[in-house]
């Protein structure tokens, strides 16, 4: 217990220190790292505890980063708060696309089809509509304000990235005790079974949906607001849906600290093959990642932290 | 006064009727048994029962309330739970979590949940087991585990669908044994099996389902020397308890 709580002061001090002592390369990896943590522990909501694969989350993401953006240039509003409206659209969006998979019945690739639909859709109205900034993209002015979601320097948005993560990572941690995630879990594992034992699977798989929605958008505010551009063909592209759940999937779906580690270590094989292999070439470094991610999944299937779970119990010699 | 009223229930799949124009009623505290050859409509009447399918035609009542159109976690908290054929243990979860996952609609609390969870791992003779993952289950533990997991939701009525199915015999006694000691306690059992020896030691009365249809019905000794069940069922040559 002593052990526990002086390993969480010695985490919590470094992660505080850390943007201190390291380089702006790395100051932006480690909130590039933290980003994608929480993406991906917001999809873990739904594609981890429920066990339901969304390829469109980008979708939810574009909503919370287009909607805190028209309402701060148009009508002044802070993403403070244009955050939250962005967030309510996008659960709106979840509820939607949730009622039209679930109540139908459409389960596994079909569900992912309708998911990659409703991010394709998106991507075509944000190409088209002329307030959204079409093809060339939506700029947002760089006034350093806190106030209005920007910061001088990388060191607030490491702080702020950190904060969304944790913040994140204690919503899935409240999930996880509570009944909500004991029924996730098992819908995951066998749906009929759950809805035989009383589960009223459509409602739970619904507030998982919107949960998972909602905090997406969130992340999407912070993008908006970290790099002053919003393109279509970027944030909406399916590529960035997969960038989300690969993280959570190399991670370990279904666990508190997968994401994190997911996205630390991706975060990580990217810059390493960056820094060995670019510049010679041309894609080198790009496959080099793609060999590491495929050697990775292979030996370690069901993610990096349930296979360290497992490594310190048979080390330390106690059962499941 | 019945607790479970069938009526005249239908459904096709396509060109095949798998269950055609079936009634019948299950009094509070009975233990029916359903037999009949594969194929004969047994799982798709529970399916129907349970809320899984919906019927083309006829209804199914409930203490006094129709059930059409209900879904399962409906039915299920209205005090009706059934179990599958095919085991369906949550794979990833511990024998505790999986017996949770049904204790918990019910409990006021976590710990009530708790509770409930290892006083049903220990009726079905599981508690020792509570921490193995539902992966790792022996068959027969997997049978237990769909009963304890169904007696957690604190049921009236029991739908058990052949629990004793590839079991070897003294494991079949022994879920024998269990399953009149649950029915001991006041709740109300409509089973399907094939083991007729568990049939006939278990039904205080019988229903026969052949080709979607009732084809007889009545205490478990009359039922076996039934012309038309002999037939289609037993096989000539059957000769009651001994099989």
């Amino acid at each position: 217990m002593i052990l526990r709580v002086l390993a969480g002061a010695g985490v919590i001090v470094v992660l505080l220190a850390l943007p201190y002592w390291v380089s702006a390369v790395w100051q932006n990896l480690l909130i590039t790292t933290f980003y994608y943590a929480y993406l991906a522990q917001a999809w873990n909501v739904l594609g981890g505890y429920a066990g339901q694969l969304s390829l469109g989350h980008a979708a939810f993401f574009s909503i919370g980063a287009y909607t805190s953006a028209i309402l701060a240039i148009h009508l002044g509003i802070s993403p403070w708060l244009g955050m939250f409206v962005g967030a309510f659209l996008a659960v709106l969006l979840s509820l939607g696309i949730g009622y039209l998979g679930f109540r139908f019945g459409l389960r596994g690739f079909y569900f992912v089809l309708l998911t990659v639909a409703s991010a394709e859709i998106c991507r075509l109205i944000a190409l088209h509509v002329p307030i959204l900034g079409g093809y060339t993209g939506l700029f947002i002015n760089f006034t350093p304000n806190p106030r209005q979601f920007q910061f001088q320097g990388k060191i607030p948005y490491y702080f702020v990235s950190l904060g969304f993560v944790a913040a994140a990572s204690l919503v899935v941690w409240l999930i996880q005790r509570s009944k909500l995630g004991a029924y996730l879990l098992a819908i995951r594992d066998d749906e009929d079974a759950s809805e035989a034992l009383g589960v009223d699977t459509f409602r739970y798989k619904m507030l998982a949906y919107a949960v998972s929605a909602a905090l997406t958008a969130f992340g999407g505010t912070f993008y908006a607001y970290y790099q002053f551009y919003l393109q279509p063909n970027t944030v909406l592209n399916l590529n960035h849906s997969v960038d989300i759940m690969i993280r959570a999937i190399v991670g370990g779906t279904g666990t508190i600290l997968g994401p994190i580690l997911g996205s630390l270590l991706l975060e990580l094989l990217g810059e390493f093959s960056r820094t060995f292999f670019a510049g010679g070439v041309a894609g080198l470094n790009v496959a080099i990642y793609g060999v590491l991610l495929i050697v990775v999944v292979l030996f370690l299937p069901r993610g990096v932290y349930p296979a360290i779970v497992g490594l310190v119990r048979r080390v330390t010699g106690k059962q499941a | 006064m019945s607790l479970l009223v069938v009526e005249g229930v239908s459904r096709s799949f396509g060109g095949l009727q798998a269950v055609n124009g079936v009634s019948f009623t299950v009094a509070e505290g009975e233990m029916l048994g359903l037999i009949g050859p594969n194929g004969a409509g047994k799982t798709t009447l529970f399916h129907i029962i349970s809320g899984f399918l919906r019927p083309d035609a006829g209804r199914v009542r409930y203490s006094g309330e129709d059930l059409t159109g209900l879904r399962p976690h409906d039915i299920c908290q209205r005090g009706m739970v059934r179990t599958f054929q095919v085991t369906r243990p949550f794979s990833r979860l511990s024998l505790l979590e999986n017996v949770l996952v049904g204790a918990l609609e019910r409990a006021a609390h976590r710990r009530e949940a708790v509770r409930i969870a290892e006083d049903v791992l220990a009726l079905t003779g599981l508690a020792e087991k509570a921490g193995h993952m539902g992966h790792s289950l022996t068959l027969p533990d997997r049978k237990r585990l769909e009963l304890a997991r169904a007696l957690a939701t604190g049921p009236r009525v029991l739908l058990l669908d052949e629990v004793m199915a590839g079991l070897n015999p003294t494991e079949t006694g022994r879920l024998i044994d269990l399953i009149r000691s649950i029915h001991g306690r006041g709740i109300t059992i409509l089973l399907i099996e094939h083991v007729m020896k568990a049939v006939m030691a278990l039904s205080q009365r019988i229903l026969v389902l052949n080709y979607g249809e009732l084809i007889a019905e009545g205490a478990p000794e009359a039922v076996v020397e039934h012309p038309k069940v002999i037939e289609a069922y037993l096989g000539e040559g059957y000769s009651g308890l001994d099989v």
